[in-house]
């Protein structure tokens, strides 16, 4: 691993490192000293396990390092090592996170707070390596809180803030980041790592109270409910996912506090949104072509915004409709597809449109369906893009509502 | 650098020496709804007696999932826990790695917790074989996996699966007027294969809970031995096998009388049958196959013909097989040729 060191501030005993997303992943779970760690190889995600790899051979990282047979296995080795009490970490890609989907399907309802990386692959067939958010979407609607990381740095912060959220007593619920496949698994940036004393303070050991599975508290976890009590544990789910929000916001408020990060919005990040007439809406590292473009049309007099989504789950309806009011027309640029969804959008666009729904005056809105499959998100699609919505806020009318951008034929 | 495995203690748990010698707490009681008659239920009790208190338990999906933990009303005194249909491997694993971690990293006592997951034979020998047959390769962590095999996906109506004898009528293979046998698989062969694939697994067991004391003493071995271990239990099943429920014991006797169903051990490497198998071994003669498939409903529609085909399949087990009940397959010539040679001249093992 090319690494570099630099000098650190005196007054801290962080460090700073050229690494990859992955890696700096790793470095957020040794921080974090997990106990339980299950590896399967699928691309791009699995250079994290690579990273683990390393760490425990080298006596950085004391776990049950447990390299599994399929991603079914891997999710299930986790899922029964949290139940008794264990930090655990998994990851997946594409297909291979579909075929744990089981396990994935019923890790919320029993409360058990896993931390997942999410590389995100399309999903072949036709055999395709790069970015895509399918994959981590299915999870969706089942009650794992989702988020989506630009850089190493935030995929670092966010996996320490995200294990201190899913095993608050008040939430229990499992978590996925999502990271854009090679664009951000693979790409070296600086990182400040911070000491094991910062992330302590900031980070409780899991305790999972009485509902540890032990001989001392014999309890039977998961019976069957049928529909005597499964609606009703449905709705402790939908409970702990509102509590959330509230809880992603002490946590990062915290994080900022004792890791002396800026003190930005948990859940959205602007860019020159204050007057904005069109905003371009996305997740992951299409922020960096994003923001490039609505620089390039600024200085041609155009005013353009961009906001950045990093939690969908729980889905920050208020943060959003506020950075989205002042606009004439958004933009969603979906990394994903939703066939046959309300006006041929995809996942974003539906979720933003819903959001926007309520406000007295909303903008319109407009999907975009860009950069699937790995392809990259240009600056020519930006400016393709701005200009559809600059059409729009001057006309006032959505003549189209969804464009494939950058897609031959 | 060391290569040494950090492996814990297991629990001494020592055989029961005679019935009178068997505890007299239950770990699996009261507040199930299986059926009247139902083996398996029989094999959870005594599984769960054969462990004692300080005991995980593990259980994928199938009747004793559905039909043991009733919420509000668990028969488990032992902490337990639902996996999924094929996931029984993989829940052993992640509870004896958790429970390792922990201990390990002072969060919790240090002390052998014996870790028990069993799956049906749907949830075994199907769906979850690949998450046996990789559980069984980790031998830094103690625990037991035991196969209820009751021959069918029995709770959810009794549908075939890969270990439902040859030819019976299931819900899933119903005899027809143009089709008499829908089902025409021979029945997998899982500890068998279990015990010839893994090498480094120290136990696997055949068992049938009609012999209830030798089916507790081999589960007590089974988590006393350390690493990971396999238990194939044959589980009548009155609902599935039609039959009238008095008859589970005495059908499990006929199985293993019958040849049917071997009993056997390996363990650290050495094979050995056990119970009435032992003598079959040796040669004492089988009861026909016909008493115990007669005896159930749902061989009803065999003619004199899938009688005498079931026959000849458990007599080639017996006479034909290189070892019964594991290696379904006879040595080559020049093999065996070659080996009596090496005997003669005392090269031979023992």
């Amino acid at each position: 691993m090319s690494v570099v060191t630099l000098e650190a501030p005196a007054k801290e005993k962080e460090k700073e490192l050229l690494i990859s997303g992955c890696a700096a992943i790793a470095q957020a779970l040794r921080l974090a000293s997990i106990d339980v760690v299950t590896a399967y190889p699928i691309r791009p995600y699995d250079t994290v396990m690579q990273a683990v790899a390393k760490l425990i051979a080298n006596g950085e990282l004391d776990a049950e390092y447990i390299v599994a047979s399929s991603e079914h296995d891997q999710f299930e080795i986790v899922k029964h090592a949290s139940a008794v009490g264990a930090r655990t970490f998994c990851g997946s890609s594409g297909v291979g996170w579909m075929y744990a989907m089981e396990a994935l399907a019923v890790t919320p309802a029993l409360r058990l707070p896993l931390l997942a990386l999410v590389g995100n692959r399309a999903l072949d067939d036709p055999g395709a390596f790069g970015c895509e958010h399918n994959d981590a979407l299915a999870v969706r609607d089942l009650g794992w809180m989702l988020t989506w990381v630009d850089t190493a740095q935030e995929a670092l912060d966010t996996a320490l803030i995200c294990y201190r959220v899913a095993e608050d007593p008040r939430i229990f619920l499992p978590c996925a980041i999502g990271a854009d496949g090679a664009f951000l698994t693979h790409s070296e940036a600086l990182v400040k790592v911070p000491s094991q004393e910062q992330v302590d303070r900031f980070l409780p050991k899991y305790n999972r109270g009485d509902k540890q599975l032990h001989p001392d508290n014999p309890i039977t976890v998961a019976p069957q409910a049928n529909e005597d009590w499964v609606m009703e544990i449905r709705k402790q789910n939908d409970e702990a996912m509102r509590r959330a929000h509230d809880v992603i916001e002490e946590a990062s408020r915290d994080y900022h506090r004792i890791f002396g990060r800026r003190g930005d919005n948990p859940f959205v990040e602007t860019y020159m949104i204050e007057d904005a007439e069109i905003i371009l809406f996305g997740q992951g590292t299409l922020s960096l072509p994003a923001k490039v473009g609505v620089r390039k049309l600024r200085e041609r007099g155009h005013k353009v915004g961009f906001v950045r989504l990093k939690w969908l789950r729980p889905f920050p309806t208020q943060e959003v409709q506020e950075a989205l009011v002042g606009a004439k027309a958004v933009g969603v640029i979906d990394r994903d597809y939703s066939f046959g969804a309300p006006n041929h959008g995809a996942v974003l666009y539906t979720e933003v449109r819903s959001a926007l729904f309520d406000l007295a005056q909303r903008p319109a809105v407009v999907s975009f369906i860009c950069g699937l499959g790995g392809r990259e998100v240009t600056l020519d699609s930006v400016t393709e893009m701005s200009e559809v919505l600059l059409k729009v806020a001057r006309t006032g009318r959505v003549d189209q509502p969804n464009y494939w951008i950058g897609v031959r034929g | 650098m060391a290569t040494e495995l950090t492996v814990l203690p297991t629990q001494n748990l020592i055989p029961f020496k005679g019935v009178k010698k068997v505890t007299t707490e239950e770990y699996f009681t009261s507040g199930h709804r299986t059926c009247q008659g139902c083996e398996s239920a029989l094999v959870m009790k005594l599984m769960a007696k054969a462990a004692g208190p300080r005991t995980v338990i593990l259980g994928s999906t199938g009747c004793m999932y559905v039909a043991n933990t009733t919420y509000y009303s668990t028969s488990w005194v032992v902490p337990w826990m639902h996996t999924q249909l094929g996931a029984s491997g993989s829940a052993a694993v992640g509870t004896a790695a958790g429970l390792k971690a922990l201990m390990r990293k002072g969060r919790i006592k240090e002390e052998p917790i014996n870790v028990i997951a069993f799956c049906g034979d749907g949830g075994g020998a199907d769906m979850g074989l690949s998450s046996i047959s990789a559980a069984l390769t980790y031998p830094e962590y103690n625990f037991l996996i035991l196969m209820y095999d009751n021959e069918s996906y029995a709770n959810t109506d009794i549908q075939l699966s890969s270990m439902t004898p040859y030819g019976a009528n299931t819900t899933f293979s119903p005899p027809g007027k143009a089709r008499r046998l829908l089902h025409k698989r021979w029945k997998k062969n899982v500890a068998g294969m279990l015990a010839a694939g893994h090498p480094e697994c120290r136990y696997v067991a055949t068992v049938d809970a009609s012999y209830a004391l030798q089916m507790m003493n081999r589960v007590r071995k089974a988590l006393s031995i350390g690493g990971p271990t396999f238990i194939h239990s044959l589980d009548p099943c009155p609902k599935g096998w039609d039959y009238d429920p008095m008859l589970s014991h005495e059908l499990g006797e006929l199985a293993v009388e019958t040849g049917v169903w071997p009993l056997f051990e390996v363990e650290n490497g050495v094979l050995s049958f056990y119970g009435k198998s032992k003598g079959i071994a040796h040669g004492a003669p089988r009861k026909p196959v016909r008493e115990y498939l007669l005896k159930q409903g749902r061989f009803a529609h065999f003619t004199e013909e899938d009688i005498a085909y079931f026959q000849r399949k458990i007599d080639e087990m017996w006479e034909q097989w290189l070892l019964p009940g594991i290696a379904p397959f006879r040595l080559a010539g020049e093999i065996r040729k070659a080996l009596a040679a090496s005997e003669a001249e005392g090269n031979g093992h023992e």
